[in-house]
């Protein structure tokens, strides 16, 4: 079966040690997470996980029921990326004598749609949230300058379908 | 610990609060939870626990083992016989740690298991205390849920939670991990039972469309074909499979746990199925043309190859667990639900139905398969034991009302095969771990869970020396359950397969052993060692009409293989008679 991406999203308690709990279903099967998101949702008390993966659809649906199987999950969904809309956030340290020395890094900024976020002496911050291919190609760019600090977050999405679970989980949150 | 949330039933008969240290709280929340034993061992961080043990112990019969390991299997033992959720208590550290074979072999054959263990105080954790372990992050692959508590308030909640999750839907092991201050601190107690976990929903609703569905398959089938797992025993759904087996009348076969659900000489059970199950079972598996599967989970060892297994046969899986569906074997419809709860619904639309011509495919398969391996094992000629009569032998002096539990292996095998059962919750082995060392202790938890049966113990003379010092419980409380060691003086299975596969090397496989009656003797156990077939029959007939402990090694022949045998990755339809 073809292999694609994934958004696996996971509704649960806010349990310690649930991540261990979901880690540990993708560590058995050798499916790697590509990148790991856990935030609140949008129900009060509930959090989400928002796990993507490169895997077979058959294996998504394999895992999702597995996590679901888990006492402190509510609910959890697979879902392509032509289901979701979805975002990385990044950030890049940057030298700051670079950004008065080489007038390619301004232009490199305005054309991916970034944003300074703080300048100081020696260094300033970029903020970038875009697709991973944007990040990647922003990163490629400032790459020759010199880039002090990368970091990257996991991927957010929200699907663009109703998902069934916020009126299930509503009644929970009404119930509780 | 603050999202511990259960719903809970209307607090109407609200306990008064007392207030007593969380050590004595976990006594009273075992009592509410109806527990009058547990087994358990002792050591520096449960010893608050123990010392309310020792207050309480006109209630509450504490057995210690002699491991912690053997407290596992003993709760599974008295778990499996009672259907009640068995209960095993150890310290942190290496107590803790201990009882990880235990809670693995309880999770994969769904045994409802509630484990307590120590933990160093709260202001320890993380600093590599003395006998401080992670059994939170070590037992999570291996419970259906785990918990630490911190906070003597905390307990009576995660008590009731535990025993909720153990016991309801899929049953499965929890751990609750109690640090050694909350069993010190006081607070004010009371308790109430868990009714209901909002995250978790353990019986799915039955689907009467797919119900239906079912109906119409099984109806219009011509070669229809049960396959039943220990789920018909957990839903408690035997009088219901028995009911289905005879109304549509469709041949009936068993995985190794659903043994029992079905009386074996029932007309319609046709026997067990996987690597080492019956001839026609697996064989037929590839013939029929609906293959229904009642609370088993398609375990590689019934499937053999999935690629080629009962690719013919449209497939209905009745189960309660929505992972397991399409996770081996793709389901054209899927019943999920409790099996009593969907059987109910289902029997009243299916037909009156006999499959003659197809049940006799099975009764000749059996012919061939008693003319080439059964009349050789339960009746030989050559002059050697074999463990298959040594079967047929208790099957007769206990007159197949005996609760058979089995270790892992060659024994095990034979036992399953030939072991003759009317009444379920008979069979107890290990199923999906394959832990040896589980029989012994496993056959204490069953005879204390059921005092008025006859408890046999079958077990290889590798696996008994892996719990073999759990005689000393037999011994201390004269717990009179039967041990037999069908002694071949070899890891007998591991031998077949290197005598099959691997060109006969035996690597370390050939056992020297001890004398295990002597052994017995030490524990004051009356034991004995047959090693001809003239004393086999008065000695099993004197071993079961004992009403003590009673230890019996039996000298089997060295070299003997179990047959028949699908090799390991190979379809159903290679079964092999010899």
């Amino acid at each position: 079966m073809k292999k694609a991406w994934f958004t696996i999203s996971v509704y649960s308690e806010n349990n310690v040690g649930l991540l261990n709990r979901i880690s540990g279903i993708f560590l058995k099967r050798h499916i790697n997470i590509e990148s790991l998101n856990v935030s609140k949702s949008e129900i009060d008390g509930v959090s989400k996980f928002t796990i993507v993966t490169y895997t077979t659809e058959d294996w998504s649906r394999k895992i999702v029921r597995q996590i679901e199987k888990q006492i402190e999950v509510i609910k959890a969904f697979y879902h392509t990326d032509e289901e979701t809309i979805f975002q990385e956030s990044a950030l890049f340290k940057i030298a700051s004598n670079l950004l008065f020395d080489e007038r390619q890094i301004q232009n490199i900024i305005k054309e991916n749609h970034s944003e300074i976020v703080t300048v100081a002496r020696d260094f300033f911050v970029i903020s970038k949230t875009g697709r991973r291919s944007e990040v990647d190609k922003m990163y490629d760019e400032l790459k020759p300058f010199g880039i002090m600090q990368f970091v990257r977050s996991g991927r957010i999405s929200v699907t663009k379908d109703v998902m069934e679970i916020t009126a299930l989980l509503n009644g929970f949150h009404e119930e509780a | 610990m603050e999202t511990l949330k259960i719903k809970t039933e209307a607090p109407k008969k609200k306990q008064s609060k007392i207030r007593i240290s969380g050590a004595e709280a976990i006594i009273h929340c075992l009592l509410a939870e109806g527990v009058d034993l547990l087994y358990g061992y002792p050591g520096g961080a449960i010893m608050p626990v123990y010392d309310e043990l020792y207050k309480f112990q006109d209630k509450l019969t504490h057995i210690l083992t002699r491991h912690e390991q053997g407290a596992t299997h003993a709760a599974q033992g008295y778990a499996r016989v009672t259907g009640k959720v068995g209960v095993a208590m150890a310290t942190s550290g290496p107590g803790a740690t201990n009882l990880v074979t235990g809670l693995a072999d309880a999770q994969i054959d769904s045994t409802p298991l509630v484990c307590i263990t120590g933990q160093v105080p709260r202001h320890l954790l993380g600093s590599d205390a003395f006998q401080e372990t992670d059994i939170i992050g070590i037992s999570t692959p291996v419970t259906k849920w785990n918990v630490q508590i911190t906070k003597a308030s905390e307990i009576p909640e995660a008590i009731a939670k535990a025993f909720y999750i153990a016991r309801s839907g899929r049953p499965g092991p929890v751990l609750v991990d109690i640090t050694k201050n909350a069993q010190f601190d006081e607070f004010d107690f009371s308790y109430e039972k868990c009714t209901g976990v909002r995250s978790y929903n353990p019986y799915p609703k039955p689907d009467i469309g797919a119900i239906e569905a079912a109906a119409d398959l099984i109806n219009h089938a011509k070669k229809p074909y049960i396959v039943w797992g220990q789920g018909v025993i957990l839903g408690q759904a035997e009088e219901q499979l028995k009911a289905l087996v005879e109304k549509a009348g469709i041949p009936a076969a068993w995985t190794i746990m659903g043994a029992s659900a079905l009386a074996t000489s029932h007309p319609l059970n046709v026997g067990m199925v996987g690597m080492h199950g019956n001839y026609g079972p697996n064989l037929l598996t590839n013939e029929c043309d609906l293959l229904i599967a009642i609370g088993m989970r398609f375990d590689d060892r019934v499937t053999g190859s999935l690629d080629t297994y009962a690719k013919q046969a449209k497939v209905i899986h009745f189960e309660i667990d929505p992972a397991e569906i399409h996770k081996n074997v793709h389901a054209d419809v899927a019943v999920l639900g409790n099996s009593k709860d969907t059987l109910d619904l289902l029997l009243p639309l299916i037909n009156e139905n006999q499959h003659k011509a197809w049940h006799q495919v099975f009764q000749e398969k059996y012919q061939i398969e008693f003319d080439t391996v059964i009349k050789n094992d339960i009746h030989p000629t050559k002059d050697g034991l074999t463990m298959g009569e040594v079967i047929e032998e208790i099957n007769l002096a206990s007159e197949n009302k005996a609760v058979i539990v089995s270790d892992v292996g060659q024994h095990q095998m034979i036992a399953c095969r030939y072991a003759k059962f009317n009444q379920s919750k008979s069979n107890i082995t290990s199923g999906g771990l394959g832990t040896m060392g589980f029989a012994l202790p496993a056959a204490i938890g069953a005879k204390m869970g059921a005092m008025d049966r006859e408890v046999v113990a079958i077990i290889g003379d590798g696996g008994y020396q892996m719990t073999i010092q759990e005689l000393g419980i037999i011994f201390q409380h004269q717990v009179p359950v039967k041990i037999v060691v069908l002694n071949n003086d070899h890891l007998g299975m591991v031998r077949q397969w290197q005598e099959l596969f691997f060109e006969k090397r035996y690597a370390s496989t050939v056992m020297v052993n001890p004398d295990f009656v002597k052994i017995a003797e030490g524990y004051h156990i009356q034991a004995k060692r047959v090693s001809e077939r003239k004393d086999l029959k008065a000695t099993i007939q004197e071993m079961m009409a004992s009403d003590k402990p009673y230890f019996l090694e039996v000298k089997v022949e060295k070299e003997d293989n179990v047959f028949p045998m699908i090799p390991s990755g190979a379809s159903v339809s290679d079964i092999r008679l010899k």
